[in-house]
């Protein structure tokens, strides 16, 4: 059963090539309206999953849904979903307004040019770029193309707008822009987008529901906050913020975690996991610097970089190695920050911490 | 080293600048320059049996390169939807056909034409109902077809290295915007192949315009205009085909020069 709300859904979907498994036994489903991102290191299958979505590839196993209509066999051409591809794939022949009225010329019924020729206006000017309509597409910077890109495929109204990390190409000022434009745009149109990234503060910071995958599996879908805040795994930790990895066990019987330097800590409430060896992980703001006797474990400041709002430390904690600590500037008074060279107390919130089996 | 590569030069433009200067030469003698006449390019122009061979190897390059463009098109296309190994392995056989040397391609294709013959027109004749049942043989069609087969090979060549720079992202984009293939090749991959196909075209008639050993083999009793230049060589050289080799000269150069500015052209547009 596949339910009406979810515009895109995968059922034990599986992509091969020859021997190489891009995507293995991927379920999952996107709501209707949604931002979701697909996050994930290099070649963990996302751009597979979204050249599935779109029709460029057909899936060796499972199915794929588009607001409700099984996928399989059904070509690029006949589905209501639109791309904006990485390298923009613009038609270097034609006009920047040919280009966003290209797909409206193909539609059948035939719309009438006039009208076509009034909805592409509107798709540039929804991407601020009205007046650049008889450009050429290499008389276009960067950062322009991306949107006639943008604007080409919004204009056809998909169900589902397809991202492949649009915004790799871009600095890092006009990323910033081009995030906030993708986010108020997709609340306007109220189409679902589905975003491939692999930069993770991209994926929490634009998306309502994030997808981590790995090696050609989702590891965990959920809300920004929720997989920042109750990683599914290890690998999710990592992968989503910094955190601080610690090898430890969990003690038989008693509720307790034991750090590799013999410190015990009470285990959090929401861990489970059975006694024996296991993974300890705390995010580095979640620790803070203290120099009273309220500090679970002891160390030498090494580094300190200042970001202007916060401050990074580095600290190598006696019998347990380099800790990464964030400190926000106004939990500290200014002049007293922590000198590289010092020793140092830390101190952090056991239900703080994420315990995953070894 | 600068005295080596100006002797090379020397050895390889001099002769052509002076079949040049001759062209121009007043008087007959083909070593004594005794002033400037275009005299010899009217006698040429109005010599039947060498406007009757020009217009020979116009048609045959004309319908030559034409088939090699349409065909050698077709090839580069259909190459692109081949796995890896075997597009190797036609890459390999057009490369292969565009070194073979022209007289093993003249005679290659002479025994190949007189092996069919030998056996389709008696094949003919029984099935023919009239008296006079056509006979196939040598003469323009065999010419158009051992141009046409070398020249398509070319334009393979040229058109595939277009079709590998446009990258497969834009036919991707033109269906994600509802184009079928169809369209999509006409209005996103022809025009941009266009260019590169023109230049195969010019290259392919160029190259049956100036070619003497394959037609030499195949010919028959037809006369190419290389062909009657050969054959009018041995009544000795007179500036008459001096005028006749500048013509082709300056003609086959124009032709050569357009084709590399369209490929020129496709490569800077491609390299944005
Ligand atoms: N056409 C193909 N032929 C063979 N293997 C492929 C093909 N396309 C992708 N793969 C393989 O499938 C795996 C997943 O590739 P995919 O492009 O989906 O990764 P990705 O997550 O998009 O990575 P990136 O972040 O680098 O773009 C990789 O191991 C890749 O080498
Ligand atoms: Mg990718």
């Amino acid at each position: 059963m596949t339910s009406d709300s979810n515009d895109i859904e995968f059922r034990s979907v599986a992509k091969r090539y020859g021997s190489v498994t891009a995507v293995s036994d991927i379920s999952l489903g996107v709501p209707k309206g949604a931002f979701v991102a697909l996050l994930g290191p290099s070649g963990c299958g996302k751009t597979t999953c979204l050249r599935m979505i779109g029709g460029f590839e057909q899936p060796s196993a499972g199915m794929v849904y588009i607001g409700g209509q099984p996928m399989n066999g059904v070509p690029a051409y006949r589905r209501p979903v639109n791309m904006v591809f990485q390298q923009y794939a613009l038609f270097p022949h034609l006009d920047v307004e040919q280009n966003v009225a290209y797909g409206l010329k193909q539609m059948r019924p035939r719309i009438a040019a006039a009208e076509i020729s009034r909805r592409a206006r509107e798709a540039l000017e929804m991407v601020r770029l009205a007046g650049f309509g008889k450009r050429r597409i290499h008389e276009m910077s960067g950062g322009q193309q991306q949107r006639v890109a943008l604007a080409r495929a919004i204009v056809n109204k998909p169900k589902v707008l397809l991202l492949d990390e649009p915004l790799a190409a871009l600095d890092k000022k006009l990323r910033t822009a081009m995030q906030i434009e993708l986010q108020s745009l997709q609340r306007e149109l109220g189409i679902t987008f589905m975003l491939v990234t692999h930069d993770q503060e991209e994926a929490l910071s634009m998306s309502d529901l994030v997808c981590v995958m790995n090696a050609g599996r989702v590891v965990q879908i959920g809300p920004p906050q929720e997989i920042y805040d109750r990683p599914a795994n290890l690998f999710v930790a990592d992968f989503v913020g910094k955190t601080n990895r610690i090898a430890a066990t969990i003690e038989p019987g008693a509720n307790a975690v034991r750090l590799a330097n013999g410190v015990g800590l009470a285990k959090p409430a929401r861990a489970n996991g059975t006694a024996g060896a296991a993974m300890v992980a705390f995010r580095p703001e979640s620790i803070s610097l203290v120099r009273d006797d309220t500090a679970t474990l002891h160390g030498t400041v090494t580094h300190r970089i200042f970001l202007g709002s916060s401050v990074e430390y580095s600290v190598e904690v006696d019998g347990l190695g380099d800790f990464l600590v964030t400190a926000d500037r106004r939990s500290l008074d200014e002049s007293d920050l922590a000198e590289p060279g010092e020793r140092i107390g830390l101190r952090f919130d056991p239900n703080a911490m994420h315990v995953f089996p070894a | 080293m600068r005295a080596l590569v100006s002797s090379v030069y020397l050895f390889l433009y001099a002769p052509i600048a002076l079949v040049v200067l001759f062209s121009f030469n007043a008087g007959r003698n083909a070593s004594e320059f005794t002033g400037f006449s275009a005299a010899w390019y009217g006698k040429a122009l109005s010599n039947t049996f060498l406007v009757s061979a020009l217009q020979n190897s116009l048609m045959i390059a004309f319908t030559s390169a034409t088939l090699a463009a349409v065909f050698g098109t077709m090839a580069a296309l259909g190459m692109e939807r081949l796995g890896p190994r075997m597009r190797a392995f036609f890459d390999a056989l057009f490369a292969a056909a565009i070194v073979v040397p022209g007289v093993v391609i003249g005679i290659a294709t002479l025994v190949a034409l007189v092996a069919v013959f030998s056996f389709v027109n008696p094949a003919l004749a029984m099935i023919w109902p009239g008296d006079h049942p056509p006979q196939l043989g040598l003469g323009y069609g065999s010419i158009i077809a051992a141009h046409g087969l070398f020249s398509m090979a070319l334009v393979a060549m040229i058109v595939k290295a277009r079709i590998a720079s446009l990258g497969r992202d834009i036919v991707e984009a033109s269906s994600d915007l509802y184009a079928t293939p169809l369209t999509t090749f006409r209005l996103i991959v022809l025009p941009q192949i266009l260019p590169s196909i023109l230049a195969g075209f010019l290259l392919a008639f160029t190259f049956s315009f100036d070619d003497f050993i394959i037609a030499f083999f195949v010919a028959g009793s037809k006369t190419t205009l290389p062909i009657y230049v050969f054959a009018s060589i041995r009544r000795g050289v007179t500036p008459e085909i001096n005028a006749i080799a500048t013509l082709v000269l300056v003609a086959s150069l124009l032709l050569i020069l357009t084709a590399r500015v369209l490929m020129r052209e496709t490569k800077s547009k491609s390299g944005e």
